[in-house]
């Protein structure tokens, strides 16, 4: 039994374990991908006191100090959550954990488009990293599918490869950066086409093209090698919705200042709350925030059972 | 783990194997890196385990049609028989490598 388990283990639920350590209180990192969404940011700039580094290995980093403070760690995807009396059980694959308290930091996944052929196509054609994909395309034409930083950001490398880039943006504007917006403007290789979807994706053994629900050009099938879904996230919540926590309107968890959901025990923190900016920064004090109230809760608990 | 290259891949990959592309540009390639290598013991004896650095083999990369890594894919003969894409947690990605052996 553990005093607190922590599902997720990107940028809050690291350092919620951190913190949880430090207070002396037996924790358990349970996360099906160390590191979450940061292990594909190439750069991260803007960590206080490092000018550059990975993201990666800013997360290797902070699991390292995790470890360092005796937080253990499993390595697998949580399957169910469930609460009996003042018990939280937690299952993955085969085993089961139990803790006194629990915080959710469980983040954001990539938000797929749901068309037709883009599960068909994913790894030949269609990709969620450019990062990591980038380099498979050279001399190819490529499409980008959203209109947010990343998509920009994702232009930009892809456009250090491929022959010809284009930006599939459903609204009328794309809203990057202004830094990034800019060089995405002034890059001859890359094209904005707004105000339309990508509604199906096809091609042989290989994907080959987008049908778009407008013409481009008169037609409205759209020629291209790769296809890169930048289209945003959406929060993994169905471990919080079994466990009864309450989520806003955008499926995002509700939680107060202290970090503390409507169910008693547990709380939240990072990418996958109803916060104001989604930042390694503010996952990482989220998670300290959310550990020092489930280190009152469990301090609590004990005081009242003996 | 060994390396493999265009000179040493289709005499390395006689039998059955697991051919891990990845590159060092790639965040979840590096997390997969670790599972790969443990991987590699609980099926000593029944699958040869190799790597391809897709920037040094790109042509092999080119040669399997690999668009998207981590690539893990599984060869019998050099032949393709199946192929997992993307990161995932150890027991999630035997469970998909046993699908593709048996």
């Amino acid at each position: 039994m553990h005093d607190l388990i922590i599902i997720g283990g990107g940028c809050a639920g690291l350092s919620a374990g951190i913190y949880s350590a430090r207070y002396n209180i037996k924790t358990l990192i349970i996360t099906k991908e160390m590191g979450g969404v940061l292990n594909e940011a190439h750069k991260v700039e803007n960590w206080p006191g490092t000018r550059s580094i990975s993201g990666l290995d800013l997360m290797m980093k902070m699991r390292e100090h995790a470890e360092g403070l005796g937080v253990e760690f499993v390595d697998e995807e949580v399957q169910k959550a469930e609460k009996k009396g003042k018990v939280f059980t937690i299952h993955t694959g085969g085993k089961s954990y139990q803790s006194t308290a629990l915080i959710l930091a469980m983040g954001l996944k990539r938000r797929h488009l749901n068309v037709p052929g883009e599960e068909k196509f994913a790894g030949k054609g269609v990709s969620y990293c450019y990062t990591c994909d980038a380099a498979f395309f050279k001399n190819k034409v490529v499409g980008v599918v959203g209109g947010n930083d990343s998509a920009a950001l994702a232009a930009i490398l892809l456009s250090q490869y491929a022959s010809r880039v284009y930006i599939i943006y459903r609204k009328d504007d794309i809203r990057a950066e202004p830094i990034n917006k800019k060089a995405v403007e002034e890059n001859d290789k890359i094209e904005v086409i707004t105000g339309t979807n990508v509604v199906e994706v096809r091609g042989d053994k290989m994907l080959t093209t987008a049908i778009l629900d407008k013409p481009y050009k008169g037609s409205k099938e759209f020629r291209l090698d790769g296809l890169f879904i930048e289209a945003g996230s959406v929060p993994s919540t169905i471990i919080a919705e079994q466990l009864g926590v309450k989520l806003n309107d955008n499926k995002m968890i509700i939680i107060d200042r202290e970090k503390k959901t409507n169910v008693e025990g547990v709380y939240a923190a990072g990418d996958v709350t109803d916060t104001v900016m989604r930042q390694a920064i503010t996952a990482a004090a989220d998670g300290a925030i959310a550990a020092l109230g489930a280190y009152q809760y469990i301090k609590k608990d004990k005081v009242d059972k003996y | 783990m060994e390396s493999l290259n265009s000179e040493n891949f289709d005499d390395r990959t006689k039998g059955m194997c697991i051919v891990d592309f990845w590159a060092e540009w790639c965040g979840p390639c590096k997390m997969l890196g670790p599972v790969f290598e443990q991987l590699s013991k609980d099926y000593k004896g029944k699958l040869n385990f190799f790597k391809v650095n897709t920037e040094e083999a790109s042509d092999i990369a080119e040669r399997f049609s690999v668009m998207s890594i981590p690539c893990l894919i599984v060869m019998k003969d050099g032949q393709e028989m199946g192929r997992v894409v993307g990161y995932m947690p150890k027991d999630s990605l035997k469970r998909k490598i046993d699908g593709i052996v048996k």
